[in-house]
């Protein structure tokens, strides 16, 4: 993977960086320039809180490559707490014991290798909530 | 910019369409061929497609000069050959392998919906009377690549910095919609047996089919998951596999020579519609909105309505997709898709009869092949040429696929019609 193309996403991925609206005021992320509520400009950046809950989730057994030392891993739908769906990993968590509607938060983590001699890149994921 | 998204976020209401505008003519299904879905090891992508245009050539029958008609343009549909064969540019490729060198030829790639894309294409071309014949073909060779690549290739459907990047493959997107379902439904996964129950039933006669055994509903609660609650009989197999359409215009039969001696099967309505492509960007994830936009626009273009319809292809990828799908098309209410399975309503004698040749779960998912194989079998049975497996005095077919978790869904409406209705028609052409 090049390392321009993850290197361009770096506030997203590792600060979970989002827009606002100006116009309908809803929370965008990731960014896109253009409100997907109501399709006016949105380019002012919004620092999302990272917490969320748990919206659905699945255990990765068959993984694509670069992940296969991962697997099995639990993907899920995390709802944001300022609006937005994000898809993530879960982490720090036993496969599968989790489950719908519980309070996770963003922590960085390692998304996956490009063999012995590739970039590692970073990224978001989520963990079970710690307080 | 407003209008377009007006029209997506206006969800719930219902959607007046136009029909078809100007002066756009009939346009039929004059031949089709199809190849075995299958793990092809000794037959390469091309091969597989010539074995499909063949058939499809000769099934449309030879004009006056004892030759089939040679068709204007090749729409190829596939998926993944750039990443499984490293092979790109297959319009150039089938066309010369074919025997058609000199025509123009193109790939359509809308993921699982490349098959309806690329015979909507040619649908388009002859309707539009810029050409008399077109040939859609659709071909996909899985197992030039094993192992994790594959799923590598397959994610690349999903949004590739948002969804893929952490991992997601297109089982884990069906994986996470299911489990929702279920949360919001109150279901756990034996709800989901009927689907792959009936499509395993229906292929035992589909001499085309991936596999030819039955399984039982005790079998799909104890299968080993792939990504949960999704299991190994919950999805469909990816697998090899080529189909094939030669389209005509209506007022070209005469002019080409050709008398054909099945019955012709019309292109009554045809749609495309889109969702985001990343399932956490739809504001209601267990809706398949391009699903329902496409059918709509395409029963509109037919003048009928759903129930009007006696036979379906739909994308059966996995379990969830098809409850989606029957939810979407208004065949059920949300959150009882699932029951229509349940009760019977899915099977070759209910009221809704889907996969009615075993479907991708059973027939076999060859990937951008796949929308192709829905639509031959469509007309297979409107033509009344589908075996042990015929609907009986079936008028009305409806063939929808879909890319990825629903983001690109393309329509496509049948209609049978008398060979001495179509006589009628060109005369008056």
């Amino acid at each position: 993977m090049e390392i321009s193309r993850n290197w361009r996403l770096q506030k997203q991925r590792y600060g979970l960086v989002g827009e606002v609206c100006d116009h309908c005021g809803n929370k965008i992320f990731p960014p896109r320039d253009l409100c997907p509520h109501c399709a006016e400009e949105a380019r002012t950046l919004y620092q999302f809180s990272g917490k969320g809950e748990i919206y659905s989730f699945t255990t990765v057994y068959d993984a694509p490559q670069g992940y296969e030392e991962q697997a099995p891993y639990t993907v899920a739908l995390v709802k944001l707490e300022e609006g937005p769906l994000v898809t993530a990993q879960l982490t720090d968590v036993d496969n599968g014991k989790v489950s719908i509607g519980q309070p996770v938060e963003m922590v960085t983590r390692k998304l996956r290798e490009d063999g012995e001699r590739g970039v590692l890149l970073y990224g978001y994921k989520f963990r079970p909530q710690m307080s | 910019m407003q209008t377009w998204f007006a029209c997506v976020r206006s969800k719930g209401q219902t959607h007046r369409f136009a029909p078809t505008k100007g002066t756009m003519r009939d346009v039929y299904i004059l031949g089709l061929g199809q190849t075995e879905v299958g793990e092809h090891w000794e037959t390469s992508l091309r091969h597989l497609a010539l074995v499909a245009i063949e058939a499809a050539l000769k099934d449309g029958g030879a004009g006056a000069n004892g030759h089939s008609p040679r068709p204007e343009a090749i729409f190829v549909s596939n998926m993944l050959a750039g990443q499984l064969s490293g092979q790109e540019h297959l319009g150039a490729l089938i066309a010369d392998f074919c025997g058609l060198r000199g025509i123009e030829a193109a790939t359509v790639e809308a993921a699982g919906a490349s098959g309806g894309m690329a015979f909507r294409q040619a649908y388009l071309a002859v309707a539009s009377g810029l050409m008399d014949t077109a040939l859609a073909i659709g071909v996909e060779k899985v197992t030039d690549k094993v192992g994790p690549g594959v799923t590598s290739a397959a994610s690349s459907a999903t949004d590739s910095d948002w969804e893929a990047m952490q991992g997601v493959t297109p089982t884990a997107s069906a994986a996470l919609l299911m489990r929702r379902y279920m949360h919001e439904h109150h279901l756990d996964v034996p709800h989901f047996a009927g689907f792959s129950i009936n499509a395993h039933t229906n292929a035992t006669t589909n001499p085309h089919a991936m596999y030819h055994n039955t399984i039982t509903a005790e079998a799909f609660a104890k299968a080993p998951m792939v990504a949960d609650p999704v299991n190994m009989f919950d999805t469909a197999p990816d697998a090899d596999g080529a189909a094939a359409m030669v389209l005509v215009g209506a007022d070209a039969l005469p002019r080409l020579g050709l008398t054909p001696s099945h019955l012709l099967i019309r292109v009554a309505g045809s749609a495309v519609a889109t969702d985001a492509l990343a399932v956490h960007d739809r504001p209601d994830p267990l809706f398949f909105r391009a699903a329902q936009l496409s059918a709509s626009k395409a029963l509109a273009q037919a003048g009928i309505n759903v129930n009007e319809v006696n036979v379906f292809e739909l994308h059966d990828a996995f379990t969830v997709f098809t409850a989606l799908s029957l939810e979407a098309l208004g065949l059920a209410e949300r959150g009882l898709g699932w029951r229509l399975a349940a009760d019977g309503g899915i099977s070759l004698k209910g009221r809704a009869p889907i996969s009615t040749f075993g479907g991708l779960k059973a027939r076999g998912n060859p990937g951008g092949a796949t929308g192709m194989y829905q639509i031959v079998e469509t007309a297979l049975q409107l033509r009344g040429q589908a075996g042990a497996n015929q609907i009986e005095n079936a008028t009305w077919g409806l063939a929808q696929c879909l890319g990825s978790a629903g983001a690109t869904a393309v329509t496509h409406i049948l209609q049978r019609s008398r060979s001495t209705d179509f006589r009628n028609r060109a005369l008056r052409a």
